[in-house]
């Protein structure tokens, strides 16, 4: 009877029915109608509103801050600084946080934030957050990670030893930490190489540029209990975050996730919410905290700037002798860019022997970086895509040719460790080979360029309940707030489980005492790790509807099967019952026992790769420099499309994303280390007539260990995009760019420099 | 602070609430009305998450004071839908997917609404262009145009 | 910290008055555009803003018995975009009046506010000036025309004196063979600030030579430039490719622009002279149909 779940979640011969169409998404209509609820969208009674005192200084240390005058402003009901927010343990993720979401003692970037004001207007706040007076002493500041790895650079902290070198430095430094990875002998692959190409590159910092500023309510009462409902990818992380930023205890917090207007990596981290809480304790009200625009582009995720250099070689025939990478990037005034993942990521899809890449990260006077996307990973294969482009030119093969003859297949390790299963990657370069835009005639100044990515896709914990209604509908609860429409992908996995309709299936994300931990939605985990949970919790509940089919029939548990939304005997022996409907169970179970209900939590493993290729064609204009995107295809392997006008949303999305970062998207900062783009105005996300139609073509090569064999699908459509546009431009015009944004003025510096040599 | 009465119609429903001279249209209707359906994505009218009808013409609502809205008529995402029947844009781009997130889908509702009552025929560069001033970050557009385009056409069917 | 007073007069006189007595910090309010953004921002905290949205000249367009327009300083934007006559009379200014921002933003923005706001980057403003259009200006000593290149006199800076307003724009009446343009060089297609605009506004002879010109350039400079350099390029010749390399020349020659967040002094440089060829030829084309 104990049967152990069915643990097959890939159902590689079912013949599907709800898995691969393309239903309305539970949560349209309250999105195209203005109900659906986002950050900023609470109202509760009594509640006040909350701003900011941010630093104007990129470098300084705080002497003193006087609150006293905004105190007292009629409406003004609190105002903290730092010093209503315990130590933590210095040296720790914690105290880095603590120090980033309110100043103790020195202010890092412009922007940083220092004090905190709860009124009874937003009106009011306004003007008590000018009352606050704030003493600093300036002190050196430092922009570029070049700079900042200098001997002599301005010091952003005394407690940062470079980790990762041996033996341990004996002084501080701007450099947090040194990473390799490394397999083979680069050397002795550079000897074999017939061709070698080598170049220094360099990115900017930029921003996810969600449309959403982070917002906030908490609510915090004398029992010592808050309640916080935020615009978050990760609520369960975040009430970790209030619990050990305030001291508090994590069952007295519950966390509720608002719909989310954006995030791409930048709303895995909490910024605003434990401040919310503390304005909350300390006026006994519901306080709403929202950032304006210019607070978002100051203080919250920027992506890092880099600075790279790429040297690899290969035979005359085409095969990718040895890979080099030097990478630094900037992670503001904390650790924890996730740097990493780029020496991990940026020549993985190659079947290289001999690779060797070495990362640097570095503090300096900027907001703290924030992941975006395949966090890390862009600006390095954005110099490699380059270079393997160059190397193809040089010997005079087609570069997807060029790609074919080196991409890893099954069975390839890492430089990571990784075993690679079954993947897509060369599917990917044969279908781009065979698509007529790879084929289709060019215009004047125009050129055709691509390039390809690989990200991991991750696992990780996930929970998830399912609740068979009394009249055979599903609720599913699942623990990740939605960014991409993973809530319909869910719905439908467990329709697709219960053989019943997926509008009989409501999918809901669960507030954080309704679940155990989920992790972050990040990483492109959620329709794998979210989908093998709530399989496992749909196995359980459809045990249940057996068990309580035998009880009806009166045979034995094992004596009954499941199969399209009925449960029947599992042969003649059994006896000669007819089918019983999901809906008839369900109604009798409420007698029978309670409700049919399954639930699981895990901790998902086996997350697919993804695999990706852009084609593009762009469209120069040789006197000003201006880059028009013509024609651009996307082909990715999606495994298992679960609902491919999500899997192209993702690829549409992220294609553009990459077009802003290629051509204009930076942050700019004076001399003064002030920003001087922060709204939208100068921070120039692309807009709708800047952009073709984005085809895609979705490719699929099942991973056996996922949810009807799909592959996480969000990151991989951002990596290609800069790269695959500088290869277009250096077709276009022969020149190629070697920094972003590849702005007009750079172009057209290029062209000129070019001209003259 | 002495703040103003004002009265307005929004929706065809009047409103009246008292209004600083700094609080804008969007401020008024989100945080005086508790029409939350008009977002606020810059406050500088370069992002159109706020867009909404003013007299009958498409305007940022972050750049209209709320003491304007006196007397004035406004329509709102809330009152696209007649009744429980959406209008064609909001079933399309349910359809096609026009949405991901769907922080800027209420402006750019509106503001597609307002280029079809101009102009029901709309090529893809004219919806591109009318339609700059809404950011979108989630879509790459493409879904977006496409809906509008095809609400269009089926507007012209119907 | 004073708390921020909003008026909105149904007259000319009354407007004067509220700005010519107030205390503190006045502003005039057209579209807004600017002056919301800028109060946002927290630029300026103004005590009084004077709505001119109610007056009845600051809205209207007229067509003038002698064929010129005239067009109040707080019409619209998309109003005036939506003027048949005047855009065919004016292609150049709609097309400056076209680049102010999004549908949304020119549903409230008006040529007024774009000149008063000075910005040197201003799109309405290069081929305004090109035009030859004036303003009439009323005030607490009365009223009185200004060419449109005397208001702007460097960022953010006007010539209008403490209580004066800008009513209207006078066009002239369109001279026979003569046509106007403008273009701006933007990193986007939409949504941005020019990072050089040129106006141009050119005469033809009926043999079809050059007989009077009007180059301005934008975002390269302080203030508008006038360049008279750029007409001498064009004047007396037929608007050949000599003529127009040699206005290219002369376009680059003045500028005298800024490093900033938005372009190096270098690309402007260069592209202004770009440009200047470019919108020549639009005006150019424009000159030999009408």
């Amino acid at each position: 009877m104990a049967t152990q779940l069915d643990t097959d979640y890939f159902q590689k011969d079912k013949v599907l029915k709800t898995v691969g169409t393309r239903p309305i998404k539970a949560d349209g209509v309250d999105k195209v109608t203005g109900r659906a609820r986002f950050g900023a969208d609470i109202h509760l009674p009594s509640m006040l509103h909350g701003m900011f005192k941010r630093s104007p200084h990129p470098h300084a240390r705080i002497l003193s801050i006087d609150t006293s005058a905004a105190e007292a402003l009629a409406g003004v009901k609190a105002v903290v600084t730092s010093a209503d927010f315990p130590d933590m343990k210095p040296g720790t993720p914690y105290d880095d946080q603590t120090r980033n979401m309110m100043a103790r003692g020195k202010v890092f970037y412009d922007g940083h934030a220092v004090a905190a004001v709860a009124a009874t207007s937003a009106t009011i706040a306004r003007k008590a957050v000018k009352l606050i007076e704030v003493e600093y002493e300036v002190l050196p500041h430092v922009m570029d990670i070049m700079e900042a790895m200098k001997p002599d650079a301005p010091l952003l902290r005394d407690d940062i030893f470079t980790k990762g070198v041996d033996p341990k430095p004996d002084k501080p430094s701007n450099v947090t930490e040194r990473v390799e990875y490394a397999m083979g002998d680069v050397e002795k692959g550079f000897k074999e190489a017939d061709v070698i190409v080598e170049h220094h590159f360099k990115t900017k910092a930029m921003h996810q540029g969600y449309i959403e500023p982070q917002a906030c309510v908490a609510s915090y009462t004398e029992d010592g209990q808050a309640e916080v409902w935020c615009t978050t990818q990760g609520h369960f992380r975040f009430r970790q975050v209030c619990a050990n930023l305030l001291a508090m205890d994590v069952s007295k917090i519950c966390v509720t996730q608002s719909e989310m207007g954006g995030g791409f990596g930048g709303k895995n981290y909490s910024y605003i919410e434990p401040v919310a809480i503390a304005l909350s304790r300390k006026s006994s009200r519901p306080v709403k905290l929202v950032l304006s625009r210019n607070e978002v582009l100051r203080a919250t995720g920027p992506v890092s700037g880099t600075a790279t250099w790429f040297k690899m070689g290969c035979t005359k025939d085409g095969k990718i002798t040895a890979a080099e990478a030097d990478l630094i990037y900037e992670t503001g005034p904390f650790a924890g860019s996730m740097f990493a993942n780029a020496a991990m990521a940026g020549f993985t899809r190659y079947d290289l022997e001999n690779v060797k890449s070495v990362g640097h990260e570095v503090v300096t006077n900027r907001p703290k970086v924030a992941a975006f996307r395949a966090p890390c990973v862009p600006p390095t294969v954005f110099g490699i895509e380059q270079i393997v482009d160059e190397m193809a030119r040089k010997i005079g093969m087609d570069p997807i040719e060029f790609r074919l003859k080196n991409a890893a297949e099954e069975g390839y390790t890492t430089v990571y460790g990784q075993t690679f299963g079954p993947i897509g990657f060369t599917t990917v370069l044969k279908t781009a080979k065979e698509h007529p835009h790879y084929t289709a005639p060019l215009g004047a100044n125009q050129g055709r360029g691509i390039a390809t990515g690989f990200w991991f896709n991750r696992g990780g914990p996930s929970s998830a309940t399912i609740n068979i209604n009394e009249d055979g509908t599903a609720t599913l609860i699942t623990g990740n707030p939605d960014v991409g429409g993973s809530r319909v992908s869910l719905a439908m996995m467990a329709a697709e489980e219960l053989g019943i309709d997926v509008d009989k299936v409501r999918p809901s994300i669960a507030d954080t005492n309704a679940l155990g931990y989920n992790h972050v939605t990040a990483g492109s985990r959620v329709t794998f790790s979210s989908g093998k949970a709530l399989i496992d919790a749909t196995r359980k509940a459809i045990k249940v509807a057996c068990e309580r089919a035998a009880e009806i029939w009166d045979v034995p548990a094992d004596g009954v099967v499941y199969e399209d939304g009925f449960c029947r005997p599992s042969s003649s022996n059994v006896g000669d019952f007819d089918p019983l409907p999901l809906a008839e169970i369900a109604k009798r179970s409420i007698a029978l026992g309670g409700t049919i209900a399954g639930h699981a939590e895990i901790v998902a493993t086996g997350a697919g790769p993804g695999f990706g290729i852009h084609i593009v064609d762009v469209e120069v204009d040789k006197e000003t420099g201006r880059t028009d995107i013509k024609r651009y295809t996307v082909i990715q392997d999606a495994g298992k499309a679960i609902h491919p006008s999500q899997v192209e949303g993702q690829f549409q999305g992220g294609a553009v994303q990459g077009n802003g970062w290629a051509l204009n998207e930076e942050y700019i900062y004076g001399e003064d280390g002030r920003l001087q783009n922060p709204g939208f105005l100068d921070y120039r996300v692309p807009v709708a007539s800047d952009v073709p139609m984005i085809d895609t073509v979705i490719v699929e090569v099942p991973n056996p260990d996922a949810p009807f064999g799909l592959r996480g699908v969000g990151e991989v459509p951002l990596i290609p995009t800069m790269a695959a546009i500088a290869n277009a431009i250096r077709d276009a015009i022969g020149v190629r760019m070697y920094e972003l944004p590849m702005s007009p003025p750079k172009v057209l510096k290029a062209i000129e420099e070019a001209e003259k040599t | 602070m002495a703040r103003k009465h004002v009265a307005t119609t929004v929706n065809g429903d009047t409103y009246e609430f008292l209004c600083d001279a700094e609080q804008t249209l969007l401020d008024v209707l989100r945080d005086e009305m508790f029409l939350t359906g008009s977002k606020e994505g810059c406050s500088s009218g370069d992002c159109g998450a706020c867009s909404v009808m003013l007299e009958g013409k498409l305007v940022c609502s972050c750049l209209v004071l709320g003491i304007e809205a006196d007397g004035k008529t406004i329509d709102t995402i809330e009152g696209m839908a007649d009744g429980e029947t959406l209008h064609p844009l909001q079933q399309k781009f349910l359809e096609e997917n026009g949405l991901q997130c769907g922080i800027c889908t209420p402006g750019i509702l509106i503001a597609a609404r307002a280029l079809l009552e101009r102009n029901p025929d709309p090529s893809e560069i004219e919806v591109r262009y009318w339609l700059a001033g809404n950011l979108c970050r989630c879509t790459g557009y493409d879904k977006i145009i496409r809906s509008v385009l095809d609400a269009a056409a089926d507007m012209r069917g119907a | 910290m004073v708390d921020l007073q909003y008026e909105a007069p149904g007259s000319l006189d009354a407007a004067v008055a509220l700005l010519a007595n107030a205390e503190g910090e006045a502003r005039v309010m057209a579209g807004g555009t600017d002056l919301v953004v800028q109060m946002r921002s927290d630029m300026i905290e103004p005590a009084l803003v004077v709505d001119i949205k109610n007056i009845p000249e600051m809205g209207a367009i007229t067509h003038e018995a002698d064929g010129g327009w005239r067009v109040g300083a707080a019409v619209t934007g998309m109003e005036l975009c939506d003027h048949a006559e005047f855009k065919a009379a004016w292609p150049g200014v709609i097309e400056g009046v076209a680049l102010i921002g999004s549908i949304q933003i020119k549903g409230r923005a008006s040529m007024g506010g774009n000149l008063c706001n000075a910005s040197p980057a201003a799109d309405s403003v290069p081929p305004l000036i090109a035009s030859g259009a004036t303003v009439h200006i009323i005030g607490p000593n009365g009223e009185r025309d200004a060419a449109v290149e005397d208001i702007a006199t460097g960022p953010g800076q006007t010539s209008l004196e403490k209580g004066e307003l800008v009513v209207w724009f006078k066009f002239p009446p369109r001279p026979a063979h003569s046509g106007d343009a403008y273009q701006r060089f933007t990193p986007r297609t939409e949504m941005d600030i020019a990072v050089v605009g040129v106006g141009v506004d050119l005469t033809l002879d009926d043999a079809g030579i050059c007989s009077a010109a009007r180059v301005v350039l934008g975002a390269v400079a302080a203030k508008m430039l006038v360049v008279a350099e750029c007409a001498d390029a064009l004047v007396g010749t037929p608007v050949d490719d000599a003529a127009l390399e040699n206005l290219a020349k002369a376009a680059s020659a003045a500028c005298r622009p800024i490093d900033d967040k938005r372009g190096t002094k270098e690309f402007r440089i260069k592209v202004a002279g770009v440009l200047a060829r470019r919108v020549a030829q639009q005006a150019l084309a424009r000159a030999r149909q009408n």
